[in-house]
């Protein structure tokens, strides 16, 4: 038996949550299709306390619309695409709805798009799923991607435009199936953006879930993962980064219910400006079963400037001491102006010392992300993410229109 | 003949009580070439001089003059100053997650240089001064200074100044924490970039024991922010037998 609980990477910005406790077990939490068992938070129930309830308002309401968003699938020759009524029996196997914008994506979707690859089959491209705003009719929306048994591929849903949305993606990894979801939040200003992913892992299967969040006003990604039997892996990647007035939140839930199952999970987040607001939460649950459990989950959050906030919350729930390890770490700093000196001490500019340490943040998780394109599209919008803040810096942000004429 | 010409520099240290002043009124010239060992007890700001040199924001230039070949340096931003040709080797460099060090290597020099250095001979350049310094060939893709030993750190530093060729180089404690071999190393180091690149040295440091490696042509003595003391190699070897009691009462004895 090895308990670890790695504490040494915390740091006192008030980030790092010990002293707040959840009310009661994850476990408990209610989840239900049932409209009436989850009814419009207030802002003050547990999963919702850190997030904006006035702006996600429009997405709590229980009939929502179909057609704010234009979907685009580009499947790997190897994959199937349908669209299926809602009472296709493949739907809402994942698990149930575990709050209210998630039981409002449940009810209100008509209809989905089922992405299957099919058994064994080893798919030769990325399948891509484009998901455009297209106006800002409160829309819902239901994804379904399924690996089979023993098939291999990657799954990007990618974000853009303008739109207020409400999502449920259900994800099913079969028994030695081996798949990687991606979902890229690249919206618009002013898009608002829920999107529950449930994801079911079978006997020696492998997720990896990677979420970027980049734009958008509101967006709230609650990825839950639950292992059906032994031996599955799901590794949860997450890279986000926050601006003025954008509210970003990722809570996870890995339910260990069965044994000899391992999660790691790598969040990180960058912040500029006033009013960029993060909230990162992971819950991991050990159920009683769950002996040989191998979980460890990480996140770091770099403030760049004043008045930005990062909340970072892992909870760890134990019921059992037969587990080969288990442990979290958060921390959230301020730009290191010991970095920043050492940078520019070699000659370097400022603004270039920035992007390196800032760069050099994120570097190794693009690594483990591991798809060329979402790659390099990641670095592209890091770097346009950097000039925002480098133009601040320098002073060369353009002037409000008519300034000129006032002087 | 490049000179660096500090005047009667007084520089202060932010605390939470205010400003504190550490340096009053160091007068030091350095010519190119020339190798300036500053020694001193503990607190005596030494490594004061040094960050105020290199511009570190925690210290404030409070009346003095510091000039590179009459080029105002008080005046200039830290990245200025190191394209004007100051290096600081640091006493204790600080970790950059996730930049590699040959990232660092070649994005530092076309800072320097004002061009990028052609790519087939400084990949060459590179490698031979990492092994003159026995430094890996796999440090190149760490990241800088991040999990390296204390003389990992320091080899670091003075392969940095030895690739970037600086003008005056202030080497601060650099000899502190290592054993030996390493202080040999580094030692080497330093001599090479002294004989291929005439630059000029100042050299600070509690013991006496780095300055039978590196030769001082002038050895100052620093008590109370200022310099008490100035002589030659001689004087070194003074303060090898004698510690630094005569400056400063009882108490301060050196352990070289």
């Amino acid at each position: 038996m090895a308990i670890t609980t790695d504490h040494t990477r915390a740091v006192a910005d008030g980030a790092h949550s010990h002293g707040v406790v959840p009310a009661g077990s994850r476990a408990e939490r209610k989840t239900s299709f049932d409209l009436a068992d989850i009814p419009v938070p207030t802002g003050r129930e547990e999963e919702w306390r850190f997030s904006p309830v006035a702006r996600l308002q429009p997405l709590f309401a229980e009939d929502l619309g179909a057609g704010g968003v234009l979907t685009t699938v580009v499947e790997a020759p190897e994959a199937k695409v349908e669209i299926v009524g809602k009472d296709d029996a493949r739907l809402g196997t994942t698990g149930k709805p575990g709050d209210r914008t998630a039981v409002t994506a449940w009810n209100a979707a008509q209809e989905a798009t089922v992405i299957t690859l099919p058994a064994e089959a080893v798919a030769s491209d990325v399948t891509s799923v484009r998901v455009e705003g297209v106006t800002k009719d409160v829309t819902a929306q239901h994804l379904l991607v399924r690996a089979e048994h023993h098939a291999e591929g990657v799954v990007v849903i990618d974000h853009r435009g303008d739109a207020m949305l409400n999502q449920t993606v259900e994800i099913v990894v079969e028994d030695g199936a081996h798949l990687t979801l991606v979902s890229v939040q690249d919206w618009t200003d002013g898009a608002v953006h829920a999107s529950s992913h449930r994801a079911r892992v079978g006997r020696d299967a492998k997720l990896k879930h990677v979420v970027v969040t980049f734009g958008g006003d509101v967006v709230r990604i609650t990825p839950d993962a639950t292992f059906t039997a032994e031996g599955g892996e799901v590794e949860m990647v997450g890279l986000y980064f926050a601006d003025t007035d954008q509210h970003q939140e990722h809570r996870l839930f890995v339910d260990h219910a069965v044994p000899r199952c391992k999660s790691r999970v790598t969040y990180k987040g960058a912040l500029q400006g006033v009013g960029a607001h993060t909230v990162w939460v992971g819950d991991v649950l050990i159920q009683a079963e769950a002996e040989g459990t191998d979980t460890y989950e990480l996140n770091r959050n770099l403030v760049l400037s004043d008045g930005a906030r990062a909340d970072s919350v892992p909870n760890l729930e134990i019921e059992t001491g037969e587990i080969d390890g288990a442990g979290h770490a958060s921390a959230t700093g301020r730009f290191d102006d010991e970095q920043l000196f050492y940078l520019m001490a070699r000659g370097i500019p400022e603004v270039d010392a920035r992007r390196l340490v800032v760069r050099g943040f994120f570097a190794e998780l693009i690594e483990e992300i591991g798809v060329p394109s979402v790659r390099d599209r990641l670095i592209a919008s890091i770097e346009a993410e950097l000039e925002k803040s480098m133009s601040v810096i320098t002073g060369i942000a353009p002037a409000a229109a008519g300034e000129a004429e006032q002087a | 003949m490049p000179t660096l010409e500090i005047r009667d520099l007084h520089v202060s240290v932010d605390t939470k009580e205010g400003p504190k002043p550490i340096l009053r009124g160091v007068d030091l010239t350095i010519n190119s070439g020339e190798t300036h060992a500053i020694m001193g007890p503990n607190g005596s700001g030494k490594s004061t001089l040094a960050s105020a040199l290199a511009g570190h924001p925690k210290y404030q230039v409070t009346s003095g003059t510091v000039t590179l070949d009459g080029e105002d340096v008080l005046a200039m931003t830290v990245d200025e100053r190191a394209r004007a040709g100051l290096f600081l080797a640091m006493q204790y460099p600080v970790e950059v997650p996730g930049v590699s060090v040959a990232n660092f290597l070649r994005t530092a020099k076309t800072a320097i240089d004002g061009e990028a250095p052609a790519l087939r001979t400084w990949g060459k350049e590179v490698k031979a001064a990492m092994a003159d310094l026995r430094i890996d060939a796999a440090f190149s893709e760490r990241s800088v200074n991040e999990g390296f030993s204390g003389g990992e750190k320091k080899r670091h530093e003075i392969l940095q100044m030895e690739l970037f060729k600086p003008r005056f180089a202030i080497l601060d404690e650099t000899d502190s924490g290592l054993d030996v071999d390493a202080l040999r190393v580094v030692s080497e180091g330093v001599n090479r970039a002294k004989q291929n690149t005439d630059v000029g040295v100042l050299l600070i440091t509690h013991y006496t024991r780095i300055l039978r490696y590196i030769k001082p042509d002038f050895v100052h003595v620093f008590v109370d922010g200022r310099i008490a003391e100035e002589g030659g190699p001689e004087l070194a070897e003074r303060l090898e037998n004698e510690g630094y009691d005569r400056y400063v009462g009882t108490g301060t004895t050196m352990s070289a």
